[in-house]
């Protein structure tokens, strides 16, 4: 065969292959979010001024639970005693902003914020309180159970070792607006997001 | 009257007879083995099935809406107030289930006879994508209804993705099209099953029958017909598949579609298994069912996903394990290294192993319906060897992940066990 035409060939091919590769981004593109999903997935505002020591409210973000509990000071303190038993006790895994690094995972130490949604598969996990030993056993101190796949976490969201869960509850970007109010979703570094 | 039906089909014939040849190829001229038994069934109803699926689809999408707050309410509104909607509808959801059940014992008659032995490799390559595309096809359908069990079932398994190395979490933000399983999900996962993936099966099926047709259909003694051929050409042990076996096929479809309609007018739900109670309840993304379990034709694999142990904070382990135990029926004609084919002629060990595989197949199928507290929890002495060593003491865990190895070791060990395996000789002709 001529070579010029061969050479002709190969190069319509390679570049019709090119062009038929690049009509694929615009779908592929098509299926990120949306920007209205973009918008509706920004930071929301909590107030937390009714919420009684020990209880626990929910509030949705990206249509997620978001739970915010506002800890006893015996919770705060239980969580030590189940240092030994959580898989990862210093919050090494990064579930969580940096300002919540720390014993308590969060802010405030009595203001607990957590993503409601099980590391293990998505599921959200239930809280159980220091009373329901009878179902958690003796040690238990409160804190949450997946009834998915049996996973349990302590009071600040910690993984127990021995349940499917590999990782800690995440703690989402917080940030406080005023002493009452909270603003999921968004920290002091990023606004917006 | 009849010469002129003749003179019409003369003058078609005469501009397209690509028609009267593609017929005679396919059909009244295929030769199939004379000895086909009750496991070839399968095949045909496969086809059928895709068949009803495909009309009774056709009608749901003219009363169903794609979007998450119409979308559960739509599936009511057929079930109560479109003309003759529940039945439509029941014959949707009976059809899925009914789909696997024709092609796990399609796939099973493979492993029996060695349907899938050289030369007849592209053929089983067909049919393991129909069965993975299948599997997709199930899946996206399964949220359309927007239940709970719709909802958390694609949570859980769009999760999965979420656990690949790096690319995780993006992926499955790009499968959802939102932070969370919502309605973008809904309205793709519905152009999805509604066009894309049938389109893709119909090509799939068109190319698993003509693999087929091009190398012969293999029998139930696992030997080559055409090895043995008449003066006219055609194998001695063949006959045309028409009318011979589209008259029994039609016998097998009316068989089918009596247990088919049974099960669609008396117990649609089967107890549960077809239709899961909690898809009975709209999606609620702040609330999770107490047990997610998916539809009893992916539990095997869902049984081997919860087996496998995190490696650290993954759990890609056992989202890999459960790709594995899919894809590697992909390499089963290498696999197999049996001097016979057929069950018939095959020795005790591979018979064996085929036996325990179904065995586990069934447990592993069982497991993934119920919760791993199912059979309730190992009590070893209070910081004993076992009490520290065990990561979990849910007995069923234990049982899955025995019953996972054996379903790899099926695999993986075929090389060794059915070359080793004593087989007894080939028949020269079908018996």
């Amino acid at each position: 065969m001529d070579k010029t035409r061969r050479n002709l060939i190969i190069a319509t091919s390679v570049v019709g292959g090119a062009a038929g590769l690049g009509v694929a981004v615009p779908f592929v593109w098509s299926m990120w979010p949306s920007e209205r999903a973009k918008a509706a997935g920004g930071p929301v505002e909590a107030d937390i001024s009714a919420l009684a020591p020990g209880e626990l409210m929910i509030i949705e973000w990206r249509s997620k639970p978001v739970w915010i509990m506002r800890r006893t000071k015996e919770m705060v303190e239980d969580l030590k005693k189940v240092d030994g038993k959580v898989t990862d006790p210093n919050s090494s895994v990064p579930e969580q902003p940096d300002y919540a690094k720390n014993e308590y995972r969060s802010i405030k130490p009595e203001v607990l914020v957590l993503v409601g949604i099980c590391s293990h598969l998505g599921c959200s996990p239930k809280p159980k309180s220091a009373e329901d030993k009878a179902e958690m056993g003796a040690e238990w101190t409160g804190g949450f159970y997946c009834p998915c796949h049996g996973s349990k976490f302590d009071l600040a969201g910690r993984v127990y070792k021995g349940s499917p869960a590999p990782k800690n509850l995440e703690v989402p970007k917080y940030t406080y607006l005023s002493d009452t109010k909270l603003l999921i979703g968004a920290d002091k570094e990023s606004k917006g997001a | 009257m009849a010469s002129r039906l003749m003179a019409l089909w003369d003058w078609f014939d005469a501009r397209m007879p690509t028609v009267a040849e593609e017929w005679r190829k396919h059909a009244a001229e295929y030769y199939a083995p004379k000895n086909f038994n009750f496991w070839y069934y399968f095949g045909a109803l496969s086809g059928l099935v895709l068949v009803i699926q495909i009309v009774s689809g056709i009608f749901l999408t003219m009363n169903y809406k794609p979007d998450a707050a119409l979308a559960f309410g739509s599936v009511e509104y057929i079930m109560r107030d479109v003309a003759g909607g529940w039945v439509i509808r029941y014959i949707h959801s009976t059809g899925a289930s009914a789909f696997f059940i024709v092609v796990y014992l399609h796939m099973f008659r493979g492993l029996l006879y060695g349907s899938y032995r050289q030369p007849r490799e592209l053929v089983w390559i067909f049919g393991v994508l129909i069965y993975l595309t299948l599997m997709g096809e199930a899946f996206f359908g399964y949220l359309l209804p927007w239940g709970q069990m719709s909802y958390w079932g694609a949570q859980v398994i769009v999760n999965l993705f979420g656990t690949v190395p790096f690319i995780g979490p993006d992926l499955s933000l790009w499968i959802r099209g939102d932070y969370v399983v919502g309605d973008a999900t809904l309205n793709r996962f519905f152009a999805l099953h509604v066009i894309a993936i049938p389109l893709v099966l119909l090509g799939l099926v068109s190319a698993h029958i003509l693999a087929l047709h091009d190398v012969g259909s293999n029998n139930p003694d696992g030997i080559e017909i055409k090895k043995k051929k008449g003066p006219d050409g055609h194998p001695l042990d063949g006959i045309p598949f028409h009318p011979y076996y589209t008259v029994k096929d039609l016998a097998g479809a009316v068989f089918f579609l009596a247990i088919f309609c049974a099960i669609l007018f008396f117990v649609p739900e089967v107890g549960g298994y077809f239709l899961e109670y909690n898809n009975f309840i709209p999606a609620d993304p702040l609330k999770t069912p107490p047990h997610i379990a998916p539809v009893w034709y992916f539990t095997p694999y869902y049984s081997i996903l919860r087996a496998i142990p995190p490696i650290g904070v993954s759990q890609f382990p056992g989202v890999m394990a459960m790709g594995i135990a899919t894809l590697i029926l992909f390499f089963l004609p290498w696999l197999d290294r049996g001097a016979a084919r057929s069950i018939r002629y095959r020795g005790p060990i591979y018979k064996s192993a085929l036996a325990i595989f179904v065995v586990t197949f069934l447990i592993l199928g069982y497991l993934g319906t119920e919760p791993t507290t199912v059979w309730g929890q190992f009590h070893p002495a209070e910081g004993s060897l076992f009490d520290r060593i065990l990561d979990t003491k849910d007995v069923a865990t234990w049982v899955a992940r025995f019953f996972t190895i054996l379903y790899f070791g099926f695999f993986f060990l075929m090389p060794w066990y059915t070359s080793i395996d004593k087989c007894k000789p080939e028949p020269e002709r079908t018996t």
